[in-house]
């Protein structure tokens, strides 16, 4: 495969190039689990540039710099930096790239990650800009979805708001590569986009029960409060999007969800075999691994 | 042509197969305007036998450049060029359109971080001929463009 340089879309990955990734990811974990130990980022530092807060994106990564024996610099509370006296990403680049080997950028412009790559001479991994891409979060829900089920031939639910997930517009995409068949399942004002349903998949617009009977996997994701006009409104469409263990009782489908949640899972569902979520949070570590060794090797 | 009322020039350059009613944006990106010293001449909604109605512009004295000829091609991708020296024409060809513009369409994605003033960002576009129309893509956000001219910088 093309070596990965910098890796700032999913759109830039072949089928191969995920696959790849995803065979590395699996070499690493025992590794992330902590149950072996490797070196082979020791002297490596990567600079975590935050802009936004995502604490969980920002100690996975760290997780598995740290499991490679790699170090970690934060940028630290925005208001503590130069950022706050006004200084360009540009700038902020320039200077965090000549301490280290490495750059995980979250920043709230879209395209700030392209641009960044632009500008970088050592690697950028993009976790996530603006509305725009954030594709380790893609290739850790892909390897869920091949560790706990199957990535070829795959029916999948995506159930929620399918409007302003990028998590969910992302996946599309990917999962376009794989032949799947996806369920949609959404308010009618949180619909998925014309635009993203511009690739090469059977998409079926269907109801939660619909999906549940016939999904090998559902992919829950949360429905905002702010996207409704009113508490009432939002309480009634929530409602009726809400995964149950009741609902589940006949089902081998595994369940999904980016996380956090709010109430879209009831809790009853964590303790059935149906229930990934917190495994798709851990394999975020050893697919975040496969791409630094990656980048970095 | 001579139907045509707009008179031969001496040297300068003819741009034809305009489409209808894009006369004056070749003109903006011309640099031509009100108080320009260039002489002009134009035919807007001409009869034409490959595009129904076209427009056609004439300017005397002004040889086109290859940024001019980049930026036509997107709101023109079937426009000839004809450049005439001493009453006849010394070249002629198409415009192509570029697969990249650099500093030409400006994102209209207002959260691009193209578009981030204090960012010394040029905007970048992948540029690609769909049936005929001219679709540009961001390099930075990703964002599509079908109307180009209202983008042009
Ligand atoms: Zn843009």
């Amino acid at each position: 495969m093309s070596r990965i340089r910098h890796l700032i879309s999913i759109d830039d990955l072949s089928k191969s190039d995920i696959e790849y990734l995803l065979d590395r990811a699996d070499d690493f974990l025992d590794v992330a689990r902590g149950k072996r130990r490797l070196r082979t980022l020791e002297g490596k530092i990567l600079a975590n540039l935050f802009f936004e807060p995502s604490t969980r994106t920002r100690m996975s990564f760290e997780s598995a710099m740290k499991r490679l024996g790699g170090e970690v610099i934060n940028l630290g509370t925005l208001e503590a930096t130069s950022v706050a006296k006004g200084e360009s990403l540009a700038d902020t680049l320039r200077v965090v790239e000549q301490y280290a080997d490495c750059i995980v950028l979250r920043h709230y412009r879209e395209g700030s990650a392209r641009f960044a790559s632009q500008i970088c001479d050592v690697p950028v991994i993009n976790a996530g800009d603006g509305a725009g891409q954030h594709p380790t979060q893609t290739l850790l829900d892909l390897y869920t979805i091949r560790k706990e089920a199957r990535l070829n031939n795959l029916k999948i639910a995506l159930i929620g708001d399918l409007k302003y997930s990028r998590t969910v517009h992302s996946l599309i995409k990917a999962l376009a590569l794989f032949n799947a068949e996806i369920y949609l399942v959404s308010p009618e004002t949180l619909r998925l986009p014309e635009e993203i349903m511009d690739v090469d998949v059977t998409f079926v617009e269907c109801d939660l029960k619909e999906a549940i009977e016939n999904a090998d996997v559902l992919y829950v994701t949360r429905i905002q409060r702010e996207r409704f006009p009113d508490e009432e409104e939002y309480r009634k469409v929530a409602g009726s999007y809400r995964l149950t263990a009741e609902m589940l009782e006949n089902s081998d489908a595994i369940v999904m969800h980016p996380l956090p949640r709010v109430d879209e899972i009831s809790y009853d569902v964590d303790g059935l075999k149906n229930a990934v979520y917190f495994r798709q949070a851990f394999y975020g570590v050893p697919v975040r691994m496969a791409i630094l060794s990656e980048v970095m090797s | 042509m001579n139907v045509l009322t707009i008179s031969k020039i001496r040297d300068g350059t003819v741009i034809d197969h305009i489409p209808a009613g894009k006369a004056l944006e070749v003109l903006k990106i011309l640099g031509i305007k009100s108080g320009s010293r260039e002489r002009v001449s134009m035919a807007m909604n001409v009869e034409s036998k490959k595009m129904g109605r076209k427009d056609i512009v004439k300017v005397e004295g002004k040889f086109i450049s290859d940024e001019e000829l980049n930026r036509i091609a997107l709101i023109a991708p079937k426009a000839t060029i004809n450049i005439v020296k001493d009453f006849e024409i010394s070249r002629k060809f198409r415009v192509s359109i570029p697969q990249r513009v650099e500093g030409i369409l400006r994102c209209p994605n207002q959260n691009c971080i193209s578009n981030d003033p204090k960012e010394p960002a040029t905007s970048e576009f992948r540029v690609e001929e769909l049936n005929g129309d001219v679709v540009a893509w961001c390099v930075f956000c990703g964002k599509k463009v079908y109307d180009v001219e209202k983008y042009l910088v």
